[in-house]
């Protein structure tokens, strides 16, 4: 490409996602304006805690369970060099809970969830079932957005906390049943060591973000989707992309912030 | 004094943004209790003078009142309001695939009325009977033919006894017997709830049989209009090509194109 055709180029695609982003910020200002049908009839966003949330959790659990595996395998083998591999348990219980249970999880619901509920709204605009609700005098980011937004940030925190639960789970098979690190050490320097305030609630405010992230992603690029079979794949391909991409950066933001220095 | 029109549209221009021109100062009236059909060949801008009347689209130009209100000068709480008297028929239904079939009917109750579960019921399979599918009221939209799912969208479509129902080429992909079924309803529909309709289609033969008027669209415009008699009898160029089905004529079998034999032959051609 001449380098008089780059710059251009360049810049239009600059333009577009500064467009695009000041396009996405008014939907999320416009949802969270109608999102009281989420809450005064709770039973829809239950419905979509249902989909976004339960029928991840078989993912979440055993992807949890083997991390946490891995987790103490690793972790041991490195310890018992400086004779503490009683500390394993701390180790794998920092690890699941101030990073890899919000981090892994969010990448996992990113593309179980967040892929789904994308593909769901963008069909629905492709299918004219949005324009139908608009003129039946339903409002679809109300009916439609608001509550499975909600149902993603309610459900993600829940599903990290399971996969740190299950990760510790996991590292305790490997490191206590099999390899024989002492119980007793295991479970007390974890208690001792594990901070409510620092570790855990960080932890849950980073699953937070992740899920708000994720599920306006996902319900952004759906309600955007160009109405085609096309369109509405590579939104969904967006979705996973654009969500992994923004949680490993934001896990980067709130890391620099939470722990700076402790 | 004859009655004052449901859907009075003025002057209306609109074209979408950097698009070419779609309506060009485009005049139609409705009057209660009329069905209507809007004819002319796909592209024409037929269902973007439904998206108009529904107030989905500004226009450039013009306006369209609806029951004497200016769709495009309503704010959104007064346009939701005005669309409660209206009803659309989506092209394939747009029935949510989420829900069942008597769910899909009893949205717009669920979502605009109070009423109890009982009466809900009620209604629902009366409005399904209404289209001859009470017994089909738990099955789910993947399960249904496309005549019948058109006749579901039909049901909850008249849900709340709507006073103008809009249909989107209502006759599209059904076999001979759902296309009478459908052409008998919407005038059965239409009379029985005294209510006003327009359907937008260009199927001649199914729809000038149940119409009271025709406005044929071409290039943004009305062609020709008529009652359904004086259309068939037209000797308006477009109009007997439409009505005969001729492919070329006035309306021209080529997209616009560059001379063929200069494309052909001309020096950008392959050697």
């Amino acid at each position: 490409m001449p380098l008089a055709d780059l710059f251009p180029a360049i810049g239009r695609r600059v333009n577009n996602g500064i467009w695009r982003l000041g396009y996405a910020a008014r939907f999320f200002l416009t949802m969270l304006g109608r999102s009281g049908i989420a809450f005064s009839r709770f039973s829809l966003t239950v419905k979509e805690i249902y989909f976004t949330g339960v029928l991840s959790l078989i993912v979440i659990v055993v992807s949890g369970l083997f991390v946490g595996m891995v987790l103490a395998l690793q972790g041991y083998n490195t310890l018992q060099r400086y004779g503490s591999s009683e500390a394993l348990g701390v180790l794998v219980a920092l690890s699941l809970v101030r990073e890899l249970g919000p981090v892994v999880s969010g990448l996992l619901f990113a593309s179980r969830a967040g892929s789904a509920v994308t593909a769901e709204i963008g069909l629905m605009k492709a299918t004219e079932q949005l324009s139908a609700m608009e003129m039946m005098a339903v409002n679809p980011i109300a009916r439609v957005v608001a509550p499975r937004f909600w149902g993603g940030v309610i459900a993600m925190p829940l599903l990290a906390a399971l996969f740190s639960a299950t990760g510790i789970l996991g590292g305790y098979l490997i490191g206590v049943v099999l390899i024989g690190v002492d119980e007793g050490a295991f479970w007390s320097q974890m208690q001792s060591m594990v901070d409510f305030r620092e570790d855990i609630v960080n932890g849950v405010i980073k699953s937070l973000v992740f899920g708000a992230l994720v599920s306006l992603i996902a319900v952004f690029e759906g309600y955007d989707a160009v109405p085609t079979a096309e369109g509405v794949s590579n939104a969904t391909t967006r979705t996973v992309v654009t969500s992994s991409l923004v949680i490993l950066f934001a896990d980067f933001i709130l890391t620099a912030l939470m722990f700076r220095g402790s | 004094m004859p009655p004052e029109d449901f859907v009075s549209i003025t002057g209306l221009s609109f074209a979408y943004p950097g698009g070419r021109q779609i309506l060009d100062r485009l005049e139609m009236r409705i009057a209660p209790g009329q069905v209507v059909a809007i004819m002319g060949g796909s592209g024409h801008g037929k269902t973007t003078i439904l998206r108009l009347i529904g107030g989905q689209l500004r226009p450039q130009r013009g306006a369209v009142r609806v029951a004497g209100q200016v769709v495009h000068e309503l704010n959104t709480r007064q346009l939701y309001l005005l669309r409660r008297k209206m009803g659309m028929l989506f092209q394939f239904g747009a029935l949510f695939t989420d829900l069942s079939v008597f769910e899909n009917v009893a949205f717009p109750m669920r979502e605009h009325t109070a009423l109890p579960e009982a009466l809900i019921r009620d209604l629902v399979l009366m409005k399904l009977h209404a289209v001859g599918l009470r017994g089909a009221a738990q099955l789910m939209p993947n399960e249904l033919s496309g005549g019948m799912a058109r006749r579901v969208a039909l049901a909850r479509t008249i849900a709340l006894d709507p006073q103008l129902i809009m249909y989107d080429e209502p006759f599209t992909g059904l076999d001979p017997i759902s296309l009478s079924v459908i052409g008998q309803l919407i005038r059965r529909l239409n009379d029985a709830l005294g209510a006003s309709s327009i359907i937008v289609t260009h199927d001649v033969i199914s729809s000038l049989k149940i119409v009271d008027y025709v406005y044929f669209v071409s290039e943004g415009k009305i062609a020709a209009q008529g009652t359904p008699k004086e259309i068939l009898d037209s000797d308006i160029p477009f109009v007997r090509q439409f009505v005969k089905a001729e492919p070329d004529g006035p309306v021209p079998f080529h997209y616009p194109a560059r001379d063929y034999r200069e494309e052909l032959l001309g020096p950008h051609a392959a050697r």
